[in-house]
């Protein structure tokens, strides 16, 4: 499957998978839960994921933490949110060690994605996954699974980010803005909540993430769109 | 669970009442918060609905409203709501608005009674409501809330770490990019201790050594060191550190008996702050905001007027805490304007609703949100055009008066010009003052320019704030549109000259009493908030601060390059000198005025004086050459 411009038939994809997967996990996953186009974003069960990796390139690099948030737009509770440090295979860069304040040694007594996927599954299913830039979340997670159960990973996401260009870069107004030579509005994650008054926030710890862009999202939505807005319309 | 990371425990842990609680009951409300974004305009709370939380104000702020629909309380950043009615089990009676984009904790009533029932102290926050407010100002007065206040209350950034094998010359930049004026220097265990804490991935560290400004300068000076060294061998390893619940006090006489100005602050064994002797020093002063708070919880002029001495006190701690003019004017102009706000609503109260809607508007340096603490009162009422005087006047007049004799009362002096809402001029529905303004702009007279360099700036207080828009709706349109009325301002604006010759030659003020002394306002910052005034208005600005209107200006080709940029200086250092001129007439006892001996004036400042002078003697110069008295045939328009 590739993500283009195309947007996937999602429930058909998840329907499809649960009945073709020969990993007893991930039929489970696959099976949970009824996501479909036309529900209220209000309405639906959300689960904030954020991934902090060695690099960007998901064949090259590996995961070195991650944080869940399940929330809806009514309420995110903090205390169910999770939070897993892992052994990457390769090895840990120096910048990749500067940029998360995690060190060689902490990362060497970490477990490994294999031992944690039954919790993290447990974590997404039945819920829509909101994220800060898909690609990477996407990516890395399809290929840790398939690494481990040969099989990979794929879900419909919210992307704040992508509502936030959607908002920022491609409106008429943005246009304008560009085409006068006016700076772009960022639509990285700490740039983007500012626009919404939202607290600033340490960067770079995976679960600080998670709560900062499922709060994103819950101020996008408020913003920008309704609660009656089916997911359909959100989702990629 | 790893709740310890997001942030919430710390914030929490900054505002009353949650700042007193021990670490086990902060942590249990920390552990259960829920959150949720509201966009501003939404209702939080409607009358009638049940409470089932305590609500939190992460972010934002919100308005409350009494039963008749009344504003009833602002509350903002660490504030709580919800608790009155969640006490007595009840819905809820007062409803609540947001005001800005708000991000609210919730704390589940659950949660909320379990601490209430282990913690007196905080229960008795909750229950005693918005008397606690008054409480804590009184407090506040003598020391004894240094014994009572957490050490954690005081820290508002984590403290910047690095490993004992940091390269010195690293460790410096990290110091200069963070303006951290230390560091804690950690190592890692191989196994958890007494000594060690956890981090947040979960590995054991341990806190090994401190290295501040002071360290590097001394061991510098030395000589000798290589910017390769690892911090391990510069740093000091003498760590004097301070539990997070242990009060300020105890960690002031740390800081007295072991000689050190950094104290690591930590949470159990986790380091989570560094105090700094100056956030004790600071943590003292009597901030602008409890005075405000305590200003909307009088009920009658005679105890407005007792706060009034600590105005005075909390300009003067806010001047020696190194705030600067921007600062000092926007807290000095919060305070005057409340105490309007509140004498308006102590008049309603006594008078009853007004007949018909109006806004009360402050002229002059209070609108330009840049008073000093010797500023007298301007205003003026804008009435809606169904004001019908026979009918209406008595009441409006009688407004004007409580709310202007209340001011005297809080030491703002009746203004010497009557510009006043109790003179009947200037007591009028919007379409004659519509009329004023008209007529000002576009027929200039020798009395309306008097009047100018107060009614062009203006700002509403209190009632239907659309009445004094549209009145500076009026003078954005029509004002870049009257050259005659700009070359009329300008003259104007040069009629009070900067002293170029007043460490030469003594250019005193001729009234006899401060012979020799200068008026820092009139020679000083009035012609230069004059000069800026003329350009905002050729240029269409709506802002009334002088800074804000040379931003706007700023986006012209108005001025010539780095003209703006040194008007600014010039204005901010006259104001600074102004104001630190006052705060030390208030600590000698003295009445505060604007006149500043020279023999008061650091020889280093004098150099500074005289160039802010000049800067406003060219940005006089080019005034009149900029706007020009058109011909006469043009003035008729």
């Amino acid at each position: 499957m590739r993500f283009g411009e195309q947007r996937p038939d999602w429930p058909e994809y998840l329907a499809g998978r649960a009945n073709q997967t020969r990993n007893r996990k991930l039929a489970d996953y696959f099976s949970t839960g009824s996501l479909s186009a036309d529900m209220a974003i209000g309405e639906a069960p959300l689960v904030a994921l954020d991934l902090e990796t060695t690099g960007l390139d998901a064949t090259r690099h590996d995961i070195v933490s991650i944080g869940v948030m399940p929330f809806t737009l009514e309420r995110i509770r903090v205390s169910d949110g999770r939070y897993w440090v892992l052994s990457p295979r390769r090895a840990l860069s120096d910048e990749s060690v500067a940029f998360h304040h995690i060190t060689h040694t902490e990362v060497a007594q970490a477990p490994d994605f294999a031992a944690i996927i039954d919790e993290l599954l447990a974590c997404l299913k039945g819920r829509l996954v909101v994220v800060h830039y898909r690609q990477l979340e996407r990516s890395f997670i399809d290929a840790a699974v398939r690494e481990r159960l040969g099989e990979g990973l794929l879900f419909p996401v919210i992307d704040t980010m992508s509502l936030e260009a959607r908002i920022h870069r491609q409106s008429w107004w943005a246009r304008l803005r560009r085409w006068a030579g006016r700076p772009v509005a960022s639509i990285r994650l700490h740039e983007s909540r500012l626009r919404y008054n939202l607290p600033a926030y340490t960067g770079h710890h995976a679960l600080v993430d998670a709560l900062a862009t499922a709060e994103l999202l819950q101020a996008q939505i408020a913003r920008h769109y309704r609660w009656e807005t089916p997911v359909g319309e959100l989702w990629r | 669970m790893n709740v310890e990371q997001l942030d919430i425990r710390d914030h929490l842990a900054r505002y009353a009442p949650f700042d007193s609680l021990p670490d086990a009951l902060l942590d249990r409300i920390a552990e259960g918060i829920e959150v949720r974004y509201f966009q501003a305009g939404t209702d939080l709370l409607v009358k009638d609905q049940a409470v089932e939380e305590l609500w939190y104000i992460r972010s934002g702020a919100v308005e409350m409203f009494q039963r008749s629909g009344r504003l009833f309380n602002r509350l903002g950043e660490g504030d709580v709501f919800g608790y009155s009615d969640l006490l007595r089990n009840r819905r809820v009676r007062y409803p609540v608005r947001a005001l800005e984009d708000t991000l609210i904790y919730f704390i589940p009533a659950a949660i909320f009674d379990e601490v209430c029932e282990q913690d007196d102290d905080f229960a008795e926050f909750f229950d005693t409501g918005g008397r606690r407010l008054k409480a804590t100002v009184e407090q506040h007065r003598d020391d004894s809330d240094m014994m009572s206040t957490r050490v954690r209350k005081l820290i508002d950034r984590p403290p910047e770490m690095v490993d004992v094998d940091t390269p010195l010359q690293t460790a410096a930049q990290r110091m200069r990019d963070t303006n951290a004026t230390s560091l804690l220097v950690l190592d890692t265990a191989m196994e958890a201790s007494a000594r060690t804490f956890t981090d947040r991935d979960g590995h054991n560290r341990q806190l090994v050594g401190i290295l501040t400004d002071r360290d590097f300068c001394a061991r510098m000076a030395a000589g000798g060191l290589s910017p390769d060294v690892p911090v391990g061998e510069v740093m000091s390893r003498r760590v004097i550190v301070v539990q997070s619940d242990e009060t300020v006090h105890e960690a002031m006489l740390s800081m007295l008996r072991n000689q050190v100005h950094h104290l690591p602050v930590l949470h159990r064994r986790q380091p989570i702050g560094v105090l700094h002797i100056s956030d004790i020093v600071r943590y003292e002063t009597p901030t602008s905001l409890f005075l405000v708070n305590n200003i909307f919880l009088q009920n009658d002029i005679d105890q407005l007027a007792r706060l009034s001495g600590e105005v005075r006190t909390a300009f003067a701690r806010m001047v020696a805490d190194g705030a600067n003019s921007e600062m000092v004017g926007r807290s000095l102009a919060t305070i005057g304007r409340s105490f309007t706000h509140r004498l308006i609503e102590l008049a309603e109260a006594e008078l009853g609703p007004p007949p018909v809607p109006y806004c009360f508007m402050v002229l002059g340096s209070m609108a330009r949100d840049e008073p000093t603490i010797t500023a007298d009162q301007d205003n003026a009422l804008v009435l809606d055009d169904r004001f019908d005087p026979e009918q209406h006047d008595a009441y409006f007049a009688a407004l004007a008066k409580f709310v202007s004799d209340g001011l005297a009362a809080c030491r703002y002096p009746y203004c010497k010009g009557d510009v006043m809402a109790t003179n009947p001029r200037w007591r009028q529905p919007l379409a004659v003052w519509k009329r004023y303004f008209t007529e000002w702009m576009d027929e200039p007279n020798p009395e309306s320019l008097l009047h100018s360099s107060i009614f062009f700036d203006l700002a509403a207080v209190h009632g239907d704030e659309p009445l004094v828009e549209a009145l500076q709706d009026l003078i954005a349109e029509l004002a870049p549109k009257r050259p005659y009325f700009l070359a009329a301002m300008a003259r104007n604006a040069l009629g009070r000259t900067p002293p170029l010759g007043f460490f030469r030659t003594f250019v005193m003020e001729q009234d006899g009493k401060h012979r020799k002394s200068i008026n820092l306002k009139r020679r000083g910052t009035a012609p230069l908030v004059d000069l800026v005034r003329v350009h905002a208005l050729a240029c269409g600005s709506k802002a009334q601060n002088t800074f804000a209107r040379l931003d706007d200006i700023a986006r012209t080709r108005l001025l010539a390059d780095g003209v703006n940029d040194r008007l600014r200086y010039a204005f901010e250092f006259l104001s600074m000198v102004r104001i630190r001129h006052q705060a030390h007439d208030i600590e000698q006892g003295d009445e505060a005025d604007n006149n500043v001996e020279p023999e008061n004036i650091a020889s280093r400042e004098r150099h500074h004086l005289k160039d802010a002078f000049e800067v406003i003697s060219h940005a006089q110069k080019f005034l009149g050459f900029r706007y020009p008295m058109p011909s006469k045939t043009k003035k008729a328009r």
